[in-house]
């Protein structure tokens, strides 16, 4: 097979679809070749989604039009709003979130859906054979006779890659591949789209990740509000240009001077906390957080995190172990003991946890403050010193709202975030757990977020910073340990620590073994 | 093509126009069967006008069928700002009811400064035990309080049904199951002179206000609030769910509670099987029709009020059944739960995409 990238297999052709006051997709142009990996870039709410939607049928565009290459090589509209179409046309789609079937093995997966019900027994033979094959042109290799529960999350990934290519997909839409996955995992996923797209498949790669954008593509066109900012070939590019290109201006990266760290602030030592499911347990963890430093929790999701933050905000009890904050021992778990002792907590789902999105911007950022007398008297709410501490908040922090009166739930991701953190870090709080504080917000909020933490480990906090993003964690943090099936490894110093090395950790190997 | 359109801020008069136009469009609607039953609803509702406040002797009768309507509309408020959906106002103000009979038919006697109040606490103390189980039960095990509230009404109705035929019988009643009366220094006065008007609708209005200060300006208000809005967000910013729960639900049943105190100290005397014609259920359509205002509570009360009273005289002059007044406050719940889409949404007409 030839593997022509000028040969194009997908064309949207000026695409525009509005929502309300927003123009999600403005005029946008995209070709993609027959074998080419094409980057889709683009910051959160730069209109990366909409545009998949209406590629996949589940929106009407307002104008525009796509056309797909039909099995001969030529170029024909596909009705709008239809994904039978697009699935009929040879569009798969891989999305972040898998949609598998726990129970089921991963052959019933792949081809579920795709018999008729009325078939009395099933093509398990062919399906194996047309599978084998494809496993072995392309290196997706799974136990297909293996639940899909006792898959890893890499595997996972590979049973929806072959679930789209078992259809026939030509074109392959992979969104944000590699944020439950492990360097080496990404790595290895790249090499498989490499063989795919030497077989003829051509693929769209939705991703905010620079520098797998760079290792993995062809070519990048960036979005940025709802338009085509640019697009260029990878190898002729940089990370700084692409970054510029999707924000719009030049990021500066967060400024850390070194600095000793002082006394202990928080002590885990030897905590459990029993649960079925791993993301939800703790295996006897100790950890050490002294004042004056960031200390990096790096894992994939589904590890403990959950389990480790929730301990540290005060909602889970454990069963055995104990924890220190400031050297005295914490007997009562309590969320709101735990923000009167000191901890400034950023929640991981601030949706879920962090906001009460109907009440006010001014209500939110004495959420958990409320029982305090400069807020409250008889149990009567001070309104005017709530109203005048939100102002300065949203001063402070530069939070933009329409006012401290404003539903909390009008406000973009990164502003919200914000009120968050100036509750959590109102009363200089000792000890700072931030849990995923930079998850789906903007290159500028993110940069906010990180000087924020910055600066409370400059002023002398302690700062627990979990994070699945490994850039995220080696920029900010003085030491980082990895937590792997409710297990947490040794803190080790961040300065020139080995990306290779911590990937192995975060896949459960021990450092020895790399 | 008609759309949705998420309304980003919805305006602050929308929130008083919503009510109104469900409320017409409960009329509008209703005037199908009363055309259907051969009256013209123009004439029907001009009668139903007059009947309510044609005269002074109405008017006051719309006030006092209010009374309890305005504490299980507080009730319903109440609970429901928190999501916690008491559908049981029904059994808690028979509970309190129960209750106020309990302790002033006899039981101790004293002035009225004294019994008034006893009583009230009484049946407000009854109102708010009923709903404990509920609420505890939501709360740990994850009962729907749904299922569980309503059902405890006919709990409590064959409850009392048993107490008004066995222990509490009153003796002098002649075979019929009733309570021994209320002593009258227990009895709520009149308001005015030879009306149905008592001191119930003092208690009724003070709730009320008192529940909007509690809502807008307290602690505990903004707690019911943000444990009704996002109990997990409440609950990381270090509130109690299960005490803010446990309050709101105590405070719910005794507002319940207080209303068949009134209906049974302030009207009757005694306690009946029918002492309410269903007050508890109306509330959660008056609660819903202020948009779970307090203070919107007291005319919402008044405007269901005045349609049963309304259709009362309607239905003796024109001969039309009175259960269009049922069928009146049915249609204005459904006209608020659908009017309330157009506070979240906007309607929009869209040409077909070029």
């Amino acid at each position: 097979m030839t593997a022509n990238p000028h040969t194009p297999v997908l064309e949207l052709r000026g695409i525009s679809k509005r929502f309300g006051a927003l123009q999600a997709n403005d005029d946008i142009d995209l070709v993609l070749g027959r074998g080419e990996v094409l980057a889709l870039l683009g910051e959160n709410g730069a209109g990366k989604t909409t545009l998949m939607n209406i590629l996949f049928g589940h929106y009407a565009a307002d104008s525009g039009s796509v056309w797909v290459a039909d099995r001969a090589g030529v170029l024909q509209p596909l009705p709008s709003a239809n994904p039978a179409a697009a699935l009929q046309a040879g569009i798969g789609m891989v999305h972040q979130h898998f949609a598998l079937a726990d129970k089921l093995s991963a052959l019933e997966n792949i081809t579920l859906g795709t018999e008729s019900l009325w078939r009395l027994s099933r093509g398990d033979r062919s399906a194996r054979t047309k599978l084998d094959g494809l496993m072995r042109r392309s290196g997706l290799l799974v136990d297909l006779d293996s639940p899909i529960s006792r898959l890893s999350v890499g595997e996972r990934q590979r049973v929806e890659i072959l679930k789209a290519l078992y259809r026939d997909a030509r074109i392959l839409v992979l969104d944000e591949p590699t944020a439950v996955l492990t360097p080496q995992e990404s790595a290895s996923l790249f090499e498989t789209l490499r063989a795919l797209t030497a077989d003829g498949l051509s693929v769209i790669l939705i991703s905010h990740k620079l520098d797998e954008i760079l290792a993995a593509s062809d070519r990048v066109a960036v979005l940025r509000h709802g338009r085509k900012a640019g697009e260029v070939s990878t190898r002729e590019s940089t990370k700084a240009a692409l970054a510029q290109m999707m924000v719009g201006r030049s990021v500066p990266s967060p400024a850390r001077t070194p600095r000793e760290p002082g006394a202990p602030v928080l002590e885990l030592v030897g905590v459990s906390v029993e649960s079925p499911t791993v993301r939800r347990r703790l295996d006897d963890v100790s950890l050490q957080v002294r004042s004056g430093e960031i200390v990096g929790i790096a894992g994939v999701s589904g590890n403990g995190q959950s389990a480790l933050a929730d301990l540290l905000s005060g909602l889970l009890t454990p069963k055995h172990g104990s924890l220190l904050l400031g050297q005295k021992p914490i007997t009562r778990f309590d969320p709101g003991l735990f923000v009167q002792s000191g901890i400034g907590r950023v929640p991981e789902d601030r949706h879920h946890e962090g906001a009460v999105g109907a009440m006010t911007v001014a209500e939110n950022t004495v959420l958990e403050n409320l029982s305090e007398p400069r807020f409250q008297r008889w149990g009567f709410l001070r309104k005017a010193r709530i109203d005048a501490h939100a102002r300065n908040a949203i001063h402070d922090f530069d939070i933009r709202c329409p006012g401290p009166h404003a539903p909390i739930r009008q406000l973009s991701g990164g502003n919200m975030q914000k009120v968050i953190l100036a509750r959590a870090l109102d009363r200089e709080p000792q000890l700072v757990l931030a849990n995923q504080p930079t998850r789906g917000l903007d290159v500028g909020a993110v940069a906010d977020v990180h000087r924020r933490l910055i600066a409370a480990r400059d002023r002398g906090a302690g700062v627990v910073l979990v994070s699945e993003d490994l850039d995220e964690i080696l920029a900010l943090a003085d030491r980082v340990t990895v937590i792997f099936r409710a297990r947490l490894s040794e803190a080790m110093p961040a300065e020139g620590l080995d990306r290779q090395a911590l990937g192995l950790l975060m896949a459960g190997q021990a450092r020895e073994a790399a | 093509m008609l759309r949705l359109e998420t309304r980003t801020a919805p305006a602050r008069w929308l929130s008083f126009a919503v009510p109104v136009f469900a409320a017409l469009l409960a009329l509008l609607l209703a005037a199908i069967p009363l055309l259907s039953a051969g009256v013209s609803p123009l004439q029907a509702y001009r009668v139903m006008l007059s009947g309510a406040f044609g005269s002074q002797f109405a008017a006051t009768e719309v006030v006092a069928r209010a009374t309890p309507l305005i504490l299980t509309g507080l009730a319903a408020a109440v609970a429901f700002r928190a999501r916690l959906f008491n559908i049981g106002a029904e059994g808690q103000l028979y509970a309190g009811a129960l209750a106020a009979v309990a302790v002033g038919s006899g039981l101790i006697d004293g002035p009225a400064v004294l019994m008034i109040p006893l009583v009230c606490l009484a049946g407000a103390l009854a109102g708010a035990a009923l709903m404990l189980g509920p609420t505890l039960m939501k709360v740990k095990l994850g009962a729907d309080e749904v299922v569980t509230t309503l059902l405890l009404n006919f709990v409590v109705a064959l409850f009392v049904q048993m107490m008004i035929e066995g222990p509490m019988k009153d003796p002098m009643s002649m075979g019929w199951p009733q309570s021994e009366p209320i002593l009258s220094s227990a009895v709520l006065p009149n308001l005015i002179e030879r009306t149905r008007v008592h001191a119930g609708l003092i208690i009724a209005v003070g709730a009320a206000l008192l529940a909007e200060i509690v809502m807008r300006r307290t602690v505990l208000g903004f707690r019911i609030r943000a444990v009704g809005h996002n109990p997990a967000a409440a609950r990381f910013a270090g509130m109690s769910v299960t005490r803010t729960m446990l309050v709101v639900g105590a405070l719910s049943g005794a507002l319940a509670g207080l209303a068949g105190v009134g209906e049974v100290a302030g009207l009757k005397g005694y306690l009946t099987n029918d002492l309410s014609p269903g007050y508890g259920y109306a509330g959660i359509v008056v609660a819903m029709l202020a948009g779970l205002s307090p203070l919107g509570v007291i005319a919402s009360a008044l405007f269901v009020a005045a349609v049963f009273v309304g259709a009362d005289s309607m239905s003796r002059a024109l001969t039309v059944s009175s259960y269009i007044a049922n069928l009146i406050v049915a249609l204005s719940l459904l006209s608020v739960l659908l009017s309330s889409v157009l506070l979240r949404f906007r309607l929009r007409w869209e040409g077909k995409p070029a």
